[in-house]
């Protein structure tokens, strides 16, 4: 019995099952539920870690289920799909004990993890899917269980922000959909293959495949915030902490940028797209968005949707990454996928942290809170280093890397578009830092709970802490041999060489 | 022994029928059972057709073209089961939602309608089709009428009216096919018939009689109405069952007789359920009250079974299996949707759509039931109603027809507009909270069965194919072209 | 042959004036009595059928088909009369809402 065959799929039902079981207990039932929530991450974890080792010494974990004829849901564990999936099974432990700490006492909390482990689970079949159809499914699914999230508190603005959400992502699945159908009828296969399947194909299909790659990446672009795709974002912060920490900086966001890097590489194939042309609109695209919402986020005095706005900005640059066709950019494209993750994480936490302890919801409110939440704020500290590209933060790390690869394929306006928005996140976050530890508070906090000693409830403090010591870590031992640079080097060596 | 499971599953509805028609008392329990039993009579049948590869008996020995003949293939048995799976969702359903006396008067007549369902899905010829066909309106038309109030009495009064023109229609095409070709059987017929004027004023006659029974748009106006004003459980097997089985005849003939012959004709239904699909969407996105929305959606889905026609006739052969699977899902969802409107009825006393008082925390499982079945409805994966739109998209695209691709993803963003508006609405609290009824088990969890029903379907495409294919009835090369 | 004719012309003669009337009139009796018309035009229609080849005994199966469709078109005529007693009942009018308003 290959026991590897079904490794994929468990690790997609770790988070499922409990979740499907926590729908049905009574809200008093914390224990049960925290237990279930943390089992589920623990053995996803476990899962997870087996499969790296086993793609290490060169095992196969692969999960073939039919679906149509000749199309199969297939779960694979490559390189991209453990990267992402690595990513998602830690900070999810993280984010679940955030989460519990964070919505301690409100309703509905059944209903809210229970969605949330679908969500994760979700996330994990995005990463790990073998070709676009299994992609698809897990995509849409995430759509489904990510909007009770967003509306979870009830309330007519959550709605609408819900239906804002819905009309993107609806939209943007319609035109993925679209665009796989088509791919299917020209191509008869949709597995992700290592440098792509399209090049046999006719010249003649060549405009059929540019217009199937804008319809694919407008699909997925809906997620990934790509301008002008990207007006969801900000609306859907309406949701509580936790769930734009994980889902809409991290899960959602990566989903769609993950489903981009998928497409460029694994269907056209890197060299492929560059010579039908898309690759280069891809790369504007990507640096419009970047600078534009670093400039959005500039107004913003909501802390949440300034974060937001920077997301969208540092989410494409993975899509730059990927769309200047050169491995060392690929490089910092990959490793920013991981980085990015763990700074905005840290932020969006220091952010929930400062409204459940503080009430503290707008950029004006938070004079001299880094003498009443140190840490929180050190956590923040960090992460806005690292938004910034200060060395030896991580973000500083990612930045390199683009930069470089684009002055080696001879892109130098990549360069600048770099500086220019590391510029900018410097413009909108240096500000709140002095405001943080160097002014004193105006007026008092707009709502305080106390919790004794500590600046805040232990789920609330120990999560930030612990992503801002990662971010810092992945930058610092950057060149150490497990690094997720290294990881991302041979990412790239897989894309760009032979196999 | 062979049990002969077809004349089983006549005869069995029909004496269940009469059984509670007799004792009054004892409706719900004989309801279920005879339920319950059809489901098994159904797989029976398939282990026979399984073995066989078809189903024939030929009714007291008497052969075609005097006596009648039973036939079952493989899209009898897609039928028939649908009815069966369904039909048991119903039953158990209304075991908790009629009064006594509601009770004494719904199960009867819905027995004696599965029993012409079934008659139907196993006729082989024409006019045992048409006797079918009355049977069946005119117990779906009494049914609708069942609550009594002036909306459903007129709804349903248009129903019957509507009905009997489009069977009037049919049976003059059928008196026109005779006269030309000289026989009733499909089978015989599919061999003779040419083109020839006669043939194709049959043809006309035949599917605008059908046509207007499937409320295919423009010829739709009776369908909300009827639906939307019965009990819930009623108006669940209407647009699951009793619409299917009109639209079953017409897919049967065009397959076996009608598709050689056709001159273009398959067009016309392109169009047509092009605009019922952004018709019905439309005007679903526009209501206020849930059944109607339901309702207008059926207008809508009914639709997408037709775009298939001008796929398949072109030669894409998977199309007709996106059929079967689109008729499959739709009657499971649409069943569980009517079900989950009317368990929200039944607990809330109204059905506006803006009032719906945070549902989604006080009936979890019909909330659920709902959200599964819009899944299917919307196309979204994984479900039954996703492969169906896969199949007629991978269709539409190998044939460069993008004016059926628009309106299938126009349709798939609409529908997601107005179940999603259901939905939305359920996770907040109206502004004028309203007092609440307790909903039995038996009906959320019927309507939550159903709708997963819907979604399982997505996972199960191999065994539902090879289902389908028993008997070969999307082969049409035995027809004369 | 020519008294099948006629009696075909007649019945989709029938056909057609019970179609009008279905169409146009609003009261509800009327609108059943123009299917009842209807359908006696299609089974004038199938008997004709029954006679076309000539000397020989009429073919039984159109004969069959119009009994059995003469035996629906009672029953639908019952439901369709006590459908229409009730919404009088109901409504203290014979005719349907919608036709009402025009």
């Amino acid at each position: 019995m290959n026991w590897n065959a079904w490794i994929p799929l468990l690790v997609v039902a770790s988070s499922m099952l409990p979740g499907l079981i926590i729908f049905n207990l009574a809200e008093h039932r914390i224990r049960l539920r925290t237990a279930l929530n943390l089992i589920g991450a623990l053995v996803k974890l476990l899962l997870v870690g087996w499969m790296l080792w086993g793609v290490y010494n060169e095992h196969i974990f692969e999960t073939r289920l039919a679906l149509l004829p000749n199309l199969d849901i297939v779960l694979r564990a490559g390189p991209w799909s453990l990267f992402f999936v690595t990513l998602s099974t830690v900070l999810w432990l993280i984010t679940t004990i955030y989460a519990i700490g964070y919505l301690e006492g409100s309703p509905h909390r059944s209903r809210f993890f229970g969605f949330f482990s679908v969500c994760v689970s979700a996330t994990v079949g995005v990463a790990l899917s073998g070709n676009l159809i299994t992609f698809l499914l897990f995509y849409e699914l995430l759509t489904l269980s990510t909007y009770p999230l967003v509306v979870h508190r009830g309330t007519e603005v959550a709605r609408r922000a819900g239906q804002v959400y819905l009309n993107y992502t609806i939209f943007g699945g319609a035109l993925l959909l679209l665009g796989t159908v088509w791919l299917y009828t020209l191509a008869g296969t949709l597995e992700f293959t290592p440098q792509g399947f399209l090049q046999t194909l006719d010249e003649a299909h060549h405009p059929a495949l540019i217009a199937i790659f804008v319809l694919l990446v407008s699909g997925l672009g809906v997620k990934a915030a790509l301008v002008p795709f990207h007006g969801w974002l900000p609306q859907a912060m309406v949701a509580p902490a936790p769930v734009s920490a994980l889902l809409h900086a991290v899960a959602v966001v990566k989903a769609g940028v993950f489903g981009i890097v998928r497409v460029v590489y694994d269907i056209y194939g890197v060299d492929f797209a560059s010579d039908l042309g898309v690759t280069d609109p891809l790369a504007w695209l990507a640096a419009i968005t970047i600078i534009y919402g670093s400039l959005r986020a500039l107004y913003q005095d909501d802390l949440k949707r300034m974060l937001a706005f920077s997301t969208v900005s540092q989410a494409s640059y993975i899509t730059l990454g990927v769309a200047i066709a050169s491995p060392i950019a690929t490089i910092g494209g990959a490793v920013h996928l991981l980085h990015q993750g763990l700074m905005k994480i840290t932020l969006f936490f220091c952010a929930g942290n400062l409204a459940e302890t503080l009430g503290i919801h707008m950029v004006s409110e938070m004079n001299g809170v880094g003498r009443r939440m140190p840490w929180t704020m050190a956590a923040f500290t960090i992460g806005a280093f690292g938004m910034i590209g200060v060395p030896p933060i991580a973000g500083f790390v990612s930045k390199w890397y683009l930069g470089l690869g684009a002055l080696e394929i001879g892109k130098e306006w990549v360069v600048i578009v770099l500086a220019g928005s590391s510029l900018l996140n410097a413009a909108y976050f240096l500000p709140i830092l002095h405001r943080v530890w160097f002014q004193e508070p105006t007026h008092p906090w707009p709502e305080e709970r106390s919790f004794g000693n500590q600046e805040t409830a232990w789920a609330l403090l120990i999560p930030p802490i612990l992503t801002a010591l990662m971010a810092l870590g992945a930058g610092v031992f950057a060149t150490g041999s497990f690094s997720p640079l290294v990881w991302a080097q041979l990412i790239a060596q897989r894309e760009f060489h032979q196999p | 022994m062979e049990v002969n499971w077809g004349v089983v599953l006549i005869l069995l509805p029909l004496i269940g029928g009469i059984a509670c028609f007799l004792y009054p008392r004892l409706v719900k329990i004989l309801g279920v059972l005879t339920s319950f039993a059809l489901v098994l009579s159904v797989a029976g049948l398939g282990w026979q057709i399984k073995i066989n590869d078809i189903y024939r008996h030929s009714v007291g020995g008497w052969d075609a073209p005097l006596g009648i003949e039973l036939y079952a293939d493989g899209l009898s048995l897609l039928m028939l089961s649908a009815t069966a799976l369904v039909g048991l969702g119903i039953s158990v359903y209304s075991v908790g939602y009629f009064d006594r006396e509601d009770s004494s008067r719904f199960w009867p007549l819905w027995l004696f309608l599965i029993a012409a369902l079934n008659a139907l899905f196993l006729s082989a010829d024409i006019f045992n089709l048409y006797v079918n066909l009355e049977l069946m309106g005119l117990t779906a038309v009494t049914l609708a009428a069942l609550t009594g109030s002036r909306d459903a009495l007129s709804g349903s009064m248009r129903y019957l009216l509507a009905t009997l023109l489009g069977s009037l229609v049919y049976l003059l095409g059928v008196a026109l096919l005779y006269h030309g070709f000289g026989s009733m059987d499909i089978g015989i017929l599919s061999v003779r018939v040419e083109s020839s004027p006669v043939a194709w004023v049959a043809l006309g006659l035949i599917s605008t009689g059908l046509l207007l029974k499937t409320a295919l748009f423009p010829l739709h106006f009776w369908l909300p109405a009827a639906h939307a004003n019965a009990p819930a459980p009623v108006s669940a097997l209407l647009s699951a069952l009793v619409v299917k089985a009109s639209f079953y005849i017409l897919f049967r003939l065009w397959l076996k007789i009608f598709s050689p012959i056709s001159e273009g004709v398959e067009m016309i239904f392109g169009l047509l359920g092009s605009m019922a699909i952004l018709w019905g969407s439309l005007q679903a996105l526009r209501q206020t009250r849930l059944k109607l929305l339901v309702a207008y959606s059926t207008v809508a889905q009914i639709g997408y079974l037709f775009l298939s026609f001008p796929l398949a006739i072109s030669g894409v052969a998977t199309a007709w299996s996106a059929t079967a699977y689109l008729i499959l899902s739709h009657a499971l969802a649409k069943a569980a949707m009517f079900l989950a409107v009317g368990n929200i009825l039944c607990f809330g006393v109204h059905d506006r759509i803006a009032g719906l008082d945070r549902v989604v925390q006080r009936l979890p499982l019909t909330a659920s039931a709902f959200a599964l079945a819009g899944i299917s409805i919307m196309g979204l994966p994984p479900s039954g109603g996703f492969i169906g739109k896969w199949l007629l998209l991978e269709a539409a695209l190998t044939k460069g027809r993008w004016d059926l691709v628009v309106v299938i993803i126009l349709g798939g963003l609409m529908a997601a507009g107005y179940v999603f508006k259901v939905l939305g609405n359920a996770f907040t609290p109206s502004s004028e909270p309203h007092k609440s009824r307790p909903v039995p088990a038996c009906m959320e969890w019927a309507s939550l069965l159903l709708a997963l029903g819907a979604i399982l379907l997505g996972f199960f495409v191999s065994p539902v194919s090879s289902l389908l294919d028993m008997g070969s009835p999307f082969d049409i090369s035995g027809v004369r072209p | 042959m020519n008294l099948a004719v006629h009696y075909t012309l007649v019945g989709v003669g029938l056909f057609s004036l019970g179609l009008y009337a279905l169409i146009v009139h609003t009261h509800l009796l009327r609108k059943i009595l123009a299917i009842n018309v209807m359908g006696s035009g299609v089974f004038m229609m199938l008997v004709a059928l029954a006679k076309r080849n000539g000397e020989a005994p009429p073919d039984p199966v159109p004969h069959a088909l119009v009994i059995t469709g003469i035996v629906v078109a009672v029953s639908a005529t019952a439901l369709g009369l006590s459908l229409m007693l009730k919404l009088n009942k109901e409504t203290g009018s014979a005719e349907l809402p919608e036709d009402q308003q025009e």
